[in-house]
């Protein structure tokens, strides 16, 4: 077993340091009320902007609540946004894509309708869907969910196309199965590595949609500890106190990493087509990377 | 190639007449009386009436949506609800600085990102190849915003180098062309890197070195040329993203263009200006990408117009 580690270590090592970053945040995000050593919302104004060490490791914000446990808190939050946005994306768009490729009828007002959505830049998308919704959490979900929908539409449609031809398909047609089977039962789980790995390269997008939007003030609504929202309330101090400006996007910008490396791996791991297709891709098959990168 | 460019321009009207409708039909389901919204909070009843008859919000649905099209054809897209003046007007003068924004960034993302990607690629598996990578990787994970909070606190809050806001100078376009390029031209690197080394190894790339050429050409004449193809894909793309994308950066630093717009209206919910920056950035979206199309047919033979 440590063998099998060691090489896994020397093959893949940014890999693997991705991994371990994914696995601290997740783990992170889901103790975070057991693990904090201050109550995140709590409010000390003659603790104001302290500097890191001593009583608050991490230093206070401008009112004084502790940045350790605002930062853990973000994480929570953030795993929260961007799992559950990607999330109902995947299940959605998955849908679409597959019902899209598998029943003619449906392929063009479904996928021209995915071409429409991804001639906008993911933030536009989400912009729009707030102003029609309004702001808070929910809808920030929905508005992040709905920018990641054509990247899986596109990538299930691609997959079931090439699926749906092949003998197993027709056979299952053959012994009189109901469409539902064969989608359920047939096409998706060979379809499911690529998917995985879209998961894994779309979250890093999504979390940063979550806090480009909470720091334009659109996204999660005050007090709630985001790291966006975090940034936004720095920018008066950062004068007086930089390091409430450094800590939450370093957290920020930790986690994307340690997405980003881990699922280049990932997909080196389960699909190694999909790297040749992306680095030679012509202009029909847009690498889905240069679609999904949000906030700029 | 004209009938495929002209084809190819034709396709591209579904997919804007998609978006007018979607942008459209968004805005229906809004909660609130958009006659109220025009007219503030304190106007009597009487007036509401009046100026929903004026806006046409009593008649149906249908038949607002024609209208609103027979506007679009004749280039008018209504009036801002906050300014009152067209949305023309105002988009107008931001479009021109998110352009400027967005070709400065693209420049320096490709220029930067070509440059690091072939060095990578050149000297790969030494120590500047592991450093180029890291550098990419990076500049793939750094949020945009806060790489412009952290050059601004250091160029302008310590140093005193550069100016935080605005776009009046040109030393104003240091800082927000460097953020919102960052992504792209890490992208752009690790993009010619991997087809680079995908070219490098090939048979005429060998033979060129084989008969005596020097690595400096082999390198930008031969294997760039072939190399480059993909690249031209992920640069037409990312300036198209630029020119709408561009909206925290230009937050970040004031700049007065279309992204900062759209965020001020979302925050008023000032919906013919919401329409209208979505249409632009739609249109340009499209445009790009049929430039981006034609373009790499044009550079890459291989490619045959059916």
């Amino acid at each position: 077993m440590s063998r099998t580690l060691r090489s896994l270590w020397r093959l893949h090592r940014l890999a693997v340091i991705g991994a371990g970053v994914v696995l601290l945040f997740v783990l992170t995000g889901v103790a975070a009320p057991w693990i904090v050593p201050h109550d995140p919302n709590q409010v000390n104004v003659r603790a104001a902007l302290r500097r890191p060490g001593g009583e608050h490791l991490l230093g206070t914000d401008s009112i004084g609540r502790d940045l350790l446990s605002r930062v853990i808190f973000g994480a929570r939050v953030s795993l929260y946004i961007s799992a559950s946005a990607v999330g109902f994306g995947m299940a959605v768009g998955v849908t679409l894509g597959m019902l899209a490729a598998y029943y003619q009828r449906l392929d063009a007002p479904v996928m021209r309708f995915m071409d429409m959505l991804l001639a906008f830049p993911g933030i536009i998308v989400a912009l729009t869907i707030i102003s029609v919704l309004g702001r808070g959490v929910e809808n920030l979900i929905v508005a992040i969910a709905i920018v990641q929908v054509p990247q899986f539409a596109r990538l299930a449609y691609g997959l079931t196309l090439g699926v749906k031809s092949r003998t197993f398909v027709e056979a299952a047609v053959a012994t009189g199965a109901s469409d539902w089977l064969i989608l359920g039962r047939h096409i998706l789980p060979n379809c499911l590595a690529p998917i995985v790995v879209q998961v894994s390269l779309l979250i890093p997008g999504a979390i940063t949609t979550a806090a480009s939007l909470s720091f334009l003030g659109l996204g999660v609504p005050p007090p709630t500890a985001e790291w966006g929202a975090m940034l936004q309330n720095s920018l008066q101090w950062s004068r007086l106190a930089p390091h409430v400006m450094v800590i939450p996007g370093l957290a920020l910008m930790l986690v994307v990493f340690g997405f980003n490396v881990f699922g280049d791996g990932l997909r080196d791991a389960l699909d190694p087509r999909l790297r040749q297709v992306r680095a030679t891709a012509p202009s029909g098959a847009r690498p889905a990377a240069a679609g999904s990168p949000a906030g700029t | 190639m004209a009938i495929y460019a002209a084809r190819r321009m034709l396709a591209s009207v579904p997919i804007l007449l998609l978006a007018v409708t979607a942008v459209f039909f968004a805005f229906q389901v809004i909660p609130g009386d958009p006659a109220q919204l025009f007219v503030g909070p304190d106007a009597s009843q009487e007036t509401v009436e009046a100026v929903r008859r004026e806006l046409g919000l009593d008649r149906p649905v249908y038949v607002r949506y024609l209208e609103y099209l027979r506007r679009l054809l004749r280039g008018n897209l209504g009036l801002s609800i906050t300014t009152r003046l067209p949305v023309t007007v105002e988009l107008g003068s931001r479009f021109i600085n998110t352009i400027k924004l967005a070709v400065s960034s693209i420049v320096l993302a490709t220029v930067i990102g070509v440059l690091l990607g072939t060095v990578a690629a050149v000297k790969q598996g030494t120590m500047v190849d592991h450093v180029a990578t890291v550098v990419a990787l990076m500049g793939i994970s750094i949020p945009v915003f806060w790489l412009g909070l952290l050059m601004m606190y250091l160029f302008s809050v310590q140093l005193r180098l550069l100016p935080s806001a605005g776009n009046d100078t040109w030393r104003h376009y240091f800082m927000p062309a460097l953020s919102l390029a960052t992504f792209s031209l890490a992208f752009i690197a690790r993009m010619t890197r991997s087809s680079l080394l995908e070219v490098i190894r090939q048979d005429y790339v060998r033979t060129a070195r084989a008969k005596g050429v020097p690595e400096l050409f082999v390198v930008a004449r031969h294997a760039l040329r072939n190399a480059l193809l993909p690249v031209v894909i992920i640069v037409g793309l990312r300036f198209g993203y630029m020119l709408g994308g561009a909206v925290v950066t230009e937050e970040v630093f004031a700049w007065p263009g279309m992204g900062r717009l759209l965020v001020t209206a979302v925050g008023q919910r000032d919906i013919p200006l919401i329409q209208g920056a979505l249409l632009v950035f739609a249109a340009s979206f499209v445009v790009v990408n049929m430039v981006v199309d034609l373009l790499y047919g044009y550079l890459d033979p291989q490619i045959r117009y059916q």
